[in-house]
Order: C-alpha cells, then sequence, then structure tokens
C-alpha cells in the first residue's frame, strides 16, 4: 500500500477554506457588477519597478501582477474589472512568500484611494461573513476587530510615531523599507485592520501624486492581522510622467545590476484613454491565511516549490 | 561565493575568519520595497550570536569547513560521543554544537560532522530519519477525520505531530529540515 502523503492531507481543512474564501470573493464581486477577466500570464515585460523580480520565461516574462493590461481594459472603457489569477515573482521565500502565488486585482473607473479603502472593507468583511465570521476575526491568538470603518494612519504619522527618523530621513538614507518592516509594521493595526496612506512618491511608480502635498502619492497598503495584504493607487493616468516614472525605476534596476524590462509601451499608448481610477492588488494566499490561522504560507497552498 | 538570496537556516558562512551558523531565518519585503534577509548568526567557535539584517547584492563566503562521516555512538554528560568507522577515531560535541540536532540522534545515525582545521564544530544531519515512537494515544477509530492529528514523542524525547493512527513501537520516518512527520516506515 502506498503511504498517504501526510503533509498533503493536513492541508485539507485549510485548502476546503481557502475554496470557499475565492467563491466568496467572486461572488462578491459578480454582484456588484464587476467584469472577472483573464489576461496573459506571459507578457513581454512587467511594469519596470525596482524591486520587482520577473521570472523570464522564452524571451518574455511571467507577469508579476495582472496590472498593465488591466489598465488596457479599463482604457478601453471596461469600467469595473477584477481578476483572480497566479503571478510570479523571482526570489521571494519566506513564511509570507511564495514565487508563484495568487493575486486578486480589481479596478474601478471615476473612483479612488479613498473610496477604495471603503470596497475593501466591504469585500473582506462580506467574504468573513460567508465564511460564518460574524464580528471579530482570530488570527494567531489574538483579536481582529472588524468594526468600521477601519484605522486610517498616513505614513508620514507612522513614522512620527514610531520610527526614529522621520520619512524623508529614513528615505535619504536609504532606511525606509527597514524601518518599515521593524519598526512601524510591529506596531500598527493590533487593534483591527489599517490602511497605511500617502507613500513617498518615489515609492509609487504607477500612483497618482497628491494634489495637496506633491512628495507624496495616493498609495494605501491594508495590514490585517499583521500581515501586508493589499497594495492600492490612485493611478496615474498622465502618460508623459508614467514614462519619466518607469524611467526612473529601469535606471534603479541598472544601477543595482538587475534586468532592465522593456518600455510598456503599448501600455502607455493606451494611457491618456484611461478615466481617472483606483486599483488594487490584494494576496489572496494571505487572506487565506487570516481565514485558516496559519502561521506560514505553505499551509495553504497545497504544493510548495520544495515539494514538487 | 553567497549571495543574500541563498541565506537559508543552517547555512555556514565565514565572517573575519571565523565560521558562522545561521541559527535562525526570515525573509521579509514589503510588496513594493527591497528584499531583507533577517538573520541570526552563530559562531561556531566561541558560541556568540548577533543578529544582523542583510540587502540584494550583500555576499558572503562560505564557512571553510571540512566534513567527516561519522556515527553518533552515545551521550553522556551531555557530551555527544561520534566515531569514525574506519579509523575509530572518536570526538566529542557539546550540547550546544548539536543544537537541535539532538532530538534526531538514534545509535550508530551516519552524520556529517564538521571541522575547523581539527576542532569538531558542528553536525550535519542527513535529511530523513527513522525513529521509534515510544509515546503516542490509542487510536480511536471514531477519530480518523482526515487532516487530524495528535501530539507524539519518539525514542530521542523529541515530540512532534502525527497522524492519529501512528501507535507506539512504531517507526516513523521524520524530514530533520522542518522537524515533521513524513511517513510510517514498514521493517
Amino acid at each position: 500500500m502506498m503511504a498517504t502523503d501526510w503533509r498533503l492531507t493536513k492541508k485539507r481543512g485549510a485548502l476546503q477554506i481557502r475554496a470557499l474564501m475565492i467563491r466568496a470573493i467572486r461572488r462578491f464581486f459578480t454582484d456588484r457588477d464587476y467584469l472577472e477577466v483573464e489576461t496573459p500570464s506571459r507578457i513581454p515585460g512587467p511594469a519596470p519597478e525596482c524591486h520587482i523580480d520577473a521570472i523570464p520565461s522564452d524571451g518574455w516574462y511571467l507577469h508579476t501582477s495582472p496590472e498593465l493590461c488591466m489598465k488596457r481594459l479599463l482604457a478601453a472603457e471596461y469600467p469595473r474589472i477584477f481578476q483572480i489569477t497566479r503571478c510570479f515573482r523571482g526570489a521571494e521565500r519566506g513564511s509570507r512568500h511564495i514565487p508563484e502565488f495568487t493575486l486578486l486585482e480589481w479596478y474601478e473607473s471615476g473612483s479612488d484611494y479613498c473610496r477604495m479603502m471603503e470596497v475593501c472593507e466591504e469585500l473582506i468583511i462580506s467574504v468573513a461573513h460567508d465564511l460564518g465570521h460574524e464580528g471579530n476575526i482570530t488570527y494567531r491568538g489574538r483579536q481582529i476587530v472588524m468594526h468600521r470603518p477601519w484605522e486610517r494612519i498616513s505614513v508620514t504619522e507612522a513614522f512620527r510615531r514610531y520610527s526614529p527618523v522621520s520619512m524623508e530621513e529614513a528615505l535619504e538614507g536609504n532606511r525606509f523599507d527597514e524601518i518599515m518592516v521593524d519598526e512601524i509594521e510591529p506596531r500598527i493595526g493590533t487593534e483591527g485592520p489599517v490602511f497605511l496612506y500617502d507613500y513617498p512618491v518615489a515609492l509609487g511608480a504607477l500612483a497618482r501624486a497628491k494634489q495637496a502635498d506633491p512628495r507624496v502619492a495616493e498609495r494605501f497598503e491594508l495590514y490585517m492581522g499583521g500581515l501586508e495584504l493589499a497594495n492600492a493607487f490612485s493611478e496615474l493616468t498622465d502618460a508623459q510622467e508614467q514614462r519619466t516614472r518607469f524611467e526612473e525605476e529601469l535606471k534603479n534596476r541598472r544601477a543595482s545590476g538587475k534586468a532592465a524590462y522593456p518600455m510598456p509601451e503599448k501600455f502607455l499608448a493606451a494611457l491618456p484613454a484611461m478615466p481617472e481610477s483606483s486599483g488594487i492588488a490584494l494576496g489572496v494566499d494571505r487572506l487565506a491565511m487570516i481565514f485558516t490561522d496559519s502561521e506560514s504560507i505553505d499551509d495553504v497552498v497545497a504544493f510548495t516549490p520544495e515539494d514538487l | 561565493m553567497y549571495n543574500a538570496s541563498d541565506l537559508r537556516k543552517n547555512l555556514k558562512i565565514q565572517i573575519d575568519g571565523d565560521p558562522y551558523v545561521i541559527v535562525d531565518f526570515s525573509f521579509v519585503k514589503p510588496g513594493k520595497g527591497q528584499s531583507l534577509y533577517r538573520c541570526k548568526l552563530k559562531n561556531m567557535i566561541n558560541g556568540n550570536q548577533f543578529e544582523r539584517t542583510y540587502r540584494s547584492g550583500d555576499t558572503f563566503e562560505p564557512a571553510n569547513l571540512r566534513e567527516k562521516k561519522m556515527q553518533y555512538l552515545y551521550e553522556e554528560d551531555r557530551q555527544y560521543c561520534f566515531m569514525e568507522a574506519e579509523t575509530y577515531e572518536q570526538v566529542y560535541l557539546t550540547e550546544d554544537q548539536v543544537g537541535d540536532a539532538k532530538g534526531f540522534l538514534s545509535d550508530n545515525l551516519d552524520v556529517e560532522i564538521l571541522f575547523f582545521g581539527e576542532e569538531p564544530l558542528g553536525i550535519t544531519l542527513p535529511n530523513f530519519v527513522d525513529l521509534t515512537v515510544t509515546v503516542a494515544e490509542p487510536w480511536a477509530k471514531g477519530d480518523s477525520v482526515t487532516g487530524k492529528s495528535k501530539p507524539i514523542v519518539v525514542e530521542t524525547g523529541y515530540a512532534l505531530q502525527a497522524p492519529p493512527f501512528v501507535e507506539e513501537g512504531e517507526k516513523i520516518r521524520i524530514d530533520t529540515r522542518t522537524g515533521e512527520y513524513l511517513t510510517r516506515v514498514k521493517e
């Protein structure tokens, strides 16, 4: 008799919750007249961003996010779209990272990042309800208070409260990411989910700069149970500005010896037709970690690369 | 030469001429930010530990260690004795040097002992070891829901989770890299 693979068998409960969760996500969006779309996984190049590494595939790349194609749909008058798709990022492996992972992205025209925060609240509360959670959720022994509205705190304010140096100083000393993960992330959202918003413009290559303060971009990250769950923008629609931002990212990639991706010309050509809109990418595996009370991303996928 | 992306738990690297082992490791990366590699490193000679976060672009020398295949013999007063089968040469490691590996050492197990010059410093286990279960609740047949697990203890005193059908006296295979149950072993 073949021995059963215990590591797979014991994931059954988590994989069942994951499947129900994805069904609940689909229901949320289809009930609200979003069109589910599918865009290619293999593309000429991802959006040029300094710290996101795409995996080469026969001269092209596996997409790191469906962002470029989804925005071309937005520009072609698809005003509300969503997609649940596998994405690929090289050399990302840890208890919260796996190189092949599942992203939920959705875009809405006529919307901005403030409206997007509300949709996030509605989505996650609706999914929680479909999974049988009324009220709070327990994750890793701690209560996540789900009552709306969720906390909103600007990045500048988070640095002021929890970092030894200001946001500007952290950027100058190339310590922004380090302080974010070591000092800020452990201290925010200890009660409930939290939106961290208004990131330095240099850290939001596809986000619109804030009119009242052009040093920051209209970008937010949603944290829940200590996990970074989603990243959203008021989308940048100025093609010239977008090209300049991409050139900056490509310059930084070359300076650190990384592959320089081709400039996404067809995306840039479509951008002038794209309406004011907001978009977001949410880590489906990480949301599954919360609803299955899992410590590691390995617990919510059937197979890790190491299992193959 | 190792890159930051090669860093992982139990990797041995050389810093300022001394061999270090990574005893704790985590990969962190803000979505749009840089990859950060958090390491807790232990000096394999004096046991001193420190924590450090590395980034992409950092490079590391492999520790200059020699491996020798030896057999585990016994433990006495927290000294672990190993022998090379051909020469009968014996060496001792302290409990600290053996570390987590002590939960997987059964008599005559073949392991690699790491030497820095002539000095034994550490141990590399085979990826899989077979150990006898010494403590397990009896299997209640009604309790066969797939995916359920129960706590068990093996002959070395190491405790872990296993499927409900595993019983005392049986041999099981454990993955020493994760410390997890893999399968039952029929002898």
